[in-house]
């Protein structure tokens, strides 16, 4: 791709002299009385990131209206669409990889070499039509690092740290309670039927 | 309750993160693309000594293409704009493929090995028709070559570097219509020959580098000139007359213009009909075709015409093909049974023939283009590539076809879905359908084979291609999830395909044409296809079946016919030629004891017709007859009209035969409202619940009817394309029809908006895409319909309990009062198809698929079109699942179902369901095909192929360990203690 830095988008307006032949047919409308939009897509401050579709400016595609015509981009990233009546167009940019905003372009009809363009995502007015995206696309989850946390945070990790919990916290608790007291707690809680862990444990053998 | 708290589980879980994403190494687990180019018109072969051999192709669904000479592969391609027709390619400079389109006002040069466009120029032709395009061998201005495209009686001379036209020449005369630029060699002079209002001959001598006009000469021509020509030498070309029975040589030498009319029979013994000229390069051969062979004919001498070859059968004839300076090769190939005889012409000379086995499935040929190249002993080998009626495109070489490709897939028209075959006990019985016993047998030896180390490389690889199709995936049978099912497709050729969700392998395939094609039906063209026959309960032991339905000629007065094909096979069942006209097919939710579905059939008489023909089925229909209604939309008149059946109509006397009755219409005023879009429910969708739970325990009942038709019109002058109307001129008007009444349940207009409107029905939802151009943005509405008449009864209770109303059926019979909501949000791009996804049961939320401008398929989840959004919603809206507004709708890069990929030209959305209620199946065409599955709510209902078992087990086993570790401590710690 060329970059070269004197390059700068600018918007052609043209009365297109295609008239010469058929008079008759030029009177016609939408032929003969076109005006030409000429801009240029600019990826270049746009790395992408290490993964997913590397993106061409070959597979770049823009469109008027909403598929009314369709064009390709240049090597240099220009394009034109010639012959276009005067109105309120919608450019859109099709490319894998980068969401470009649809540009609102408008020609008018009363004042021909008056053009203007704005982003319709935001509305920001456009100079001089170079597109450029509003943001690369990921498709794809990124695949988060085997990590111990995750892996503790997963349901199971949570049982084998409810676990570990138990058999290493527990006792330990149990150790620091006075033996007497414990004692008194058990029959307590033998008398009001409430079996104990340890009791139930030790009912089996 | 049990429904609801499922809901609201769902919710928590598709809340917590996007409800579809993959990662990049799961491509490919679940989904495939293919890619396709369509059907092929030109071709221009690439193959230089060195480097890769390539063809370079532009077909009918304006997608120019590089492909591999060697395997079929498409290196890459491009799909122009749908107005921008490609009209004739070439080669320049060895390095740029030209395309001249739009009826030859545009023209693009690309970079032949890596498609890049590197430039296009627009013509600015006023008058565009037919024109061509001539690139010029051996004119160098510089290094440059220049590119000719003749349009009408003006020539433009493009350079092949940057695109920009050098000269350009109108011979402004009236009705000249240009017909044959050549060059002679070492000359600088180019000759343009001409027919002025086809009777009188023109010739022109331009100077290749300026465009001057050095000399011209017209001749006025007694005959009447056909369109066609061919050049046989560089002073003297051939023309036919509009009767096409004579031929014209016409010489042009110094200046002036001779012409001699001789009758094609003089040359042609037993020539009759119409003929046709074939392109030629010089070389005083040119060829005839005609309607029962193919001649081959050479001037000799001043007025001589001599017959230096014939074939008997009319074949196709490829374009020509120069070998040497008197060598020019033809390829005529006909067509006979199930093989096609492939023959080289040299000369006029037979030099090679081929007879080639091709399957009964692709047709007829209909386009040969011939390449050549040299083999070590200096000799000519020939190559062809072949379109055949079904769209495919063959490349034959030494008898053999190398490789196809099925282009015919580019082309989808319909497409439903079928179940595979059930699995039996014992697992064999599957081969029925499969192989038959002998390929079984060989599979078996082959895997032997295998095992005992004794297979060959080839073998190996069938080894691997049976592996790949016997894993779990790929299987020919029925699965308990229902992830394996067949899409059947219809393309435009009339060729079937039945395609295996698994990896899009085409199971069967049948061009219908040559099946229908009789006396009693002579130009059959399929319409549409149905699902025939679903066996479920009483007909399990059936096969299911499909049902296409056409016409058996071009107008819509000519008669129709039915078509049965077995879904496992493909075989033909039962054809049914009818003796009426097809406008419509309705499906009937009613089937026979059989479980062939009811399907009427309405004529342009407005006459149903009933099929299948039994006793059963005229039952069942007549007991249901007055509850059945049909509508249709007609868009030309702006109304639509509902109707009634009645016993008797009024051609025949059939039985199976029923007259309509109209019942209602509605009528747009057509000076302010056109039709532009309807949409309706899909029949076959199930809906879980009548009821929605708002946060404040009210009850809401949804109006979930099967009668809803969605119609947007719009103001006449916006029914252009954007940017043809202003704002205030342009208005969309929405409405919701019941079917069966024709009342108008509800009307919205949109001020300033326009089309093109896409829109999806659903439950009691519908959601709309249209252009605003106030903001000049695309918006897309959401209208949900609630039913009034039973607001009253919100108690949560009763419904728990079960005494509600829930069960009433919704009837279009009562007038239920009815409350619609409604929102609007800004969506970034255009809209090129929508759908919505289908559960097996409904409960999964939906989600809507729509296909964005750039061939994608994005994924939005219902909820960001949900009517009660607000801006600061409260806690029990938020806990219920309720987005904050914005005024635009998201599109999060990994809710693309299609990821990194693009369905080229993207023109249909299909989603069926599996029998997971989590999972849908989604199915994407245009001249690519995509098929993915998601599930809109994540899988809750089975593990995901990323749950890690391992994890699981070591849980288990630690588990089990830590069980048994503190029952040895507390065993120890008891003896302790009664030791003490």
């Amino acid at each position: 791709m060329e970059r070269s830095s004197a390059l700068i988008g600018s918007i052609f307006l043209l009365i297109s002299i295609s008239c010469l032949i058929n008079p008759i047919l030029a009177a016609a409308p939408g032929t003969g009385e076109g005006y030409s939009i000429a801009g240029r897509v600019k990826l270049d401050n746009f790395v992408i990131q290490g993964f997913g579709h590397s993106p061409k400016l070959s597979e770049i595609k823009v469109i008027l209206n909403g598929g009314q015509r369709t064009t390709f981009v240049r090597p240099d990233g220009y394009f034109s669409f010639h012959d276009v009546p005067a109105g309120t167009h919608l450019i859109e940019v099709s490319s894998i990889g980068y969401l470009f905003s649809p540009v609102r372009v408008d020609i008018s009809a009363r004042n021909p070499g008056k053009i203007q363009a704005a982003l319709t995502e935001n509305s920001r007015a456009l100079n001089e039509l170079v597109l450029e995206p509003m943001k690369d696309e990921q498709y794809y989850e990124i695949r988060e690092p085997f990590s111990m946390l995750s892996l503790v945070k997963s349901p199971m990790g949570l049982m084998i740290g409810f676990m570990v919990l138990v058999m290493f916290v527990f006792p330990k608790m149990m150790d620091g309670v006075d033996p007497e007291e414990m004692r008194q707690a058990q029959e307590q809680m033998r008398e009001h039927g409430i079996p104990s862990i340890s009791n139930l444990v030790a009912g089996r053998s | 309750m049990e429904a609801r708290c499922l809901l609201g589980f769902l919710l928590l879980l598709s809340l917590s993160s996007f409800a579809f994403a993959i990662y990049e190494d799961q491509v490919g687990l679940a989904d495939w693309h293919k890619r396709y180019i369509g059907k092929v018109k030109h071709a221009v072969f690439h193959t230089q000594k060195t480097g890769r051999r390539r063809v370079v192709v532009s077909t009918e669904e304006n997608a120019i293409a590089s492909l591999d000479l060697r395997t079929g592969d498409i290196l890459w391609r491009h799909v122009l704009g749908k107005n921008d027709a490609v009209d004739q390619i070439g080669l320049s400079l060895g390095k740029f493929v030209l395309t001249l389109s739009s009826q030859g006002s545009v023209l693009r040069a690309w970079n032949l090995p890596d498609g890049q466009m590197v430039w296009e120029t627009d013509l600015q032709i006023s008058n565009p028709s037919n024109s061509f395009l001539h690139v010029l061998g051996n004119v160098k201005s510089g290094r440059d070559s220049l590119s000719l495209v003749c349009n009408g009686g003006s020539i433009r001379a493009v350079s092949s570097i940057d695109g920009l036209v050098v000269w350009k020449k109108d011979l402004s005369v009236d009705g000249l219509k240009l017909k044959h630029v050549f060059q002679p060699p070492e000359s600088d002079t180019i000759y343009a020959i001409g027919f002025i209002d086809s009777s009188q001959i023109a010739l022109y001598h331009i100077n290749a580098k300026t465009g001057e006009l050095l000399k011209h000469a017209t001749q006025a021509s007694s005959v009447d000139l056909s369109s066609e020509i061919s050049a046989i030498s560089s002073d003297s070309l051939v023309a036919l007359d509009s009767s096409r029975s004579n031929l014209l040589l016409i010489k042009f030498m110094a200046g002036t213009i001779t012409y001699h009319k001789l009758p094609l029979s003089d040359i042609v013994q037993d020539f009759s009909g119409l003929a046709e000229l074939i392109p030629t390069k010089s070389n005083d051969i040119f060829v005839v075709k005609t309607p029962s062979s193919v001649a081959f004919i050479k001037v000799k001498g001043d007025n001589e015409l001599e017959l230096i070859g014939k074939a008997d059968e009319a074949g196709i004839v490829s374009d020509s093909l120069t070998l040497s300076e008197e060598e020019q090769a033809f390829a005529v190939v006909h067509h006979s049974n199930n093989a096609i005889s492939f023959q080289v012409r040299i000369n006029g000379r037979e030099a090679l023939t081929d007879g080639i086995k091709i399957e009964d499935h692709r047709g007829h040929v209909k386009r040969v283009f011939l390449n050549n190249y040299v083999r070590t002993d200096k000799s000519h080998g020939f190559r062809a590539l072949i379109v055949m009626e079904d769209e495919s495109l063959l490349l034959m070489q030494q008898g053999e076809v190398v490789w196809s490709r099925e282009d015919g897939l580019a082309s989808i028209s319909d497409a439903v879905v079928a179940e595979l075959p059930v699995e039996r006990e014992g697992g064999v019985s599957v081969v029925e359908v499969e192989h038959t016993l002998l390929e079984w047998l060989k599979g078996h030896m082959l895997k032997l084979k295998g095992t005992l180390m004794l297979s060959t490389p080839d073998d190996m690889a069938a080894i691997q291609a049976m592996h790949l199709k016997s894993t779990e995936r790929n299987k020919m049978t029925r699965d308990h999830n229902g992830f394996r099912k067949l899409i059947i497709v219809l393309t435009r050729s009339g060729k079937v395909y039945a395609l295996h969700t698994g990896d899009g392998r085409i199971v069967w395939a049948h061009l219908l044409t040559p099946l229908l094609q009789s006396e009693s039906c002579p130009s059959p063209s399929v319409l549409t296809l149905r699902n025939w026959r679903v066996p479920h309960r009483k007909a399990l032991q059936e096969n299911p079946s499909i049902l296409l339905v056409g016409r058996c000629g071009a107008g819509p007065e000519s008669h129709g016919f039915l078509f049965i094909v077995d879904s496992y096979s493909g075989k033909e069942l039962e054809t049914q030629i009818l003796d009426h006209s097809i406008a419509e097919v309705v499906p009937l939710p009613l089937a026979d004891s059989s479980e062939q579905k009811l399907h009427l059939v309405i004529d342009n008489k407005l006459n149903a017709h009933l099929y299948p023909r039994g006793s059963d089925s005229l039952e069942v229909f007549i007991r249901e007859m007055a509850n059945m209604y049909y509508y249709k939309v007609e868009n030309a008149k702006g109304v639509i009209k509902g109707y009634a059946f009645k016993k008797g109509c009024s051609t025949g006397s059939s039985a199976y035969c029923f007259g309509t009755r109209e019942l209602w219409s509605v009528v747009f005023p057509s000076d302010s409202e056109r039709i532009v879009a309807t949409a309706r429910r899909k029949i076959n969708e199930v809906v879980h619940t009548q009821a929605k739970i708002m946060t404040n325990q009210d009850v809401m009942y949804k109006y979930i009817s099967k009668n809803i038709l969605f119609v947007a019109t719009v103001s006449p002058k916006a029914t252009g394309g954007i940017g043809s109307a202003a704002p205030d001129e342009a208005w969309l008007v929405a409405y919701l029809i019941d079917t069966v009444t024709g009342r108008i349940l509800h009307r919205v207009i949109h001020q300033g908006a326009q089309g093109p409107v896409h829109a999806v029905v659903s439950e009691n939802w519908v959601v709309y895409h249209y252009f605003n151009l106030r903001a000049h943005r695309y918006e897309m509405t959401v209208i949900e319909i609630y039913d009034q008449s039973r607001a009253d009864n919100k108690d949560v209770m009763k419904l728990v309990l079960g005494k509600h109303n829930l069960t009433a059926p919704i009837t279009s019979y009562s007038r239920p009062e009815i409350a619609t909501k409604s929102q609007s949000y800004f969506f970034t791009h255009s809209v090129k198809a929508i759908a919505v996804t289908t559960t097996a049961r409904g409960i999964t939320s939906k989600q809507i698929l729509i296909g964005t401008i750039g061939d994608q398929v994005l994924v939005l989840d219902k909820r960001y079109l949900d009517p009660r959004r607000t801006a600061n919603p409260s806690q029990e809206e938020k806990e219920e699942g309720i987005i904050p507004l914005t005024d635009t709708l998201p599109i999060i890069p990994q809710s693309y179902v299609t990821h990194s990929r693009q369905v080229g030209d993207l023109r249909g959305i299909m989603s069926f369901p599996a029998n997971l209620e989590s999972t849908t199946h989604v199915f994407s065409y245009g001249i690519d095909l995509f098929y993915t599955r998601i599930a809109p709510s994540r899988t809750y209902d089975s593990l995901t192929d990323e749950f890690s078992y391992v994890l699981l087990l070591i849980t288990v086993v630690v588990l089990i360990v830590a069980i048994l570790v503190t029952w040895a401590m507390s065993q120890k710690k008891d003896l302790q203690e009664k030791w003490r």
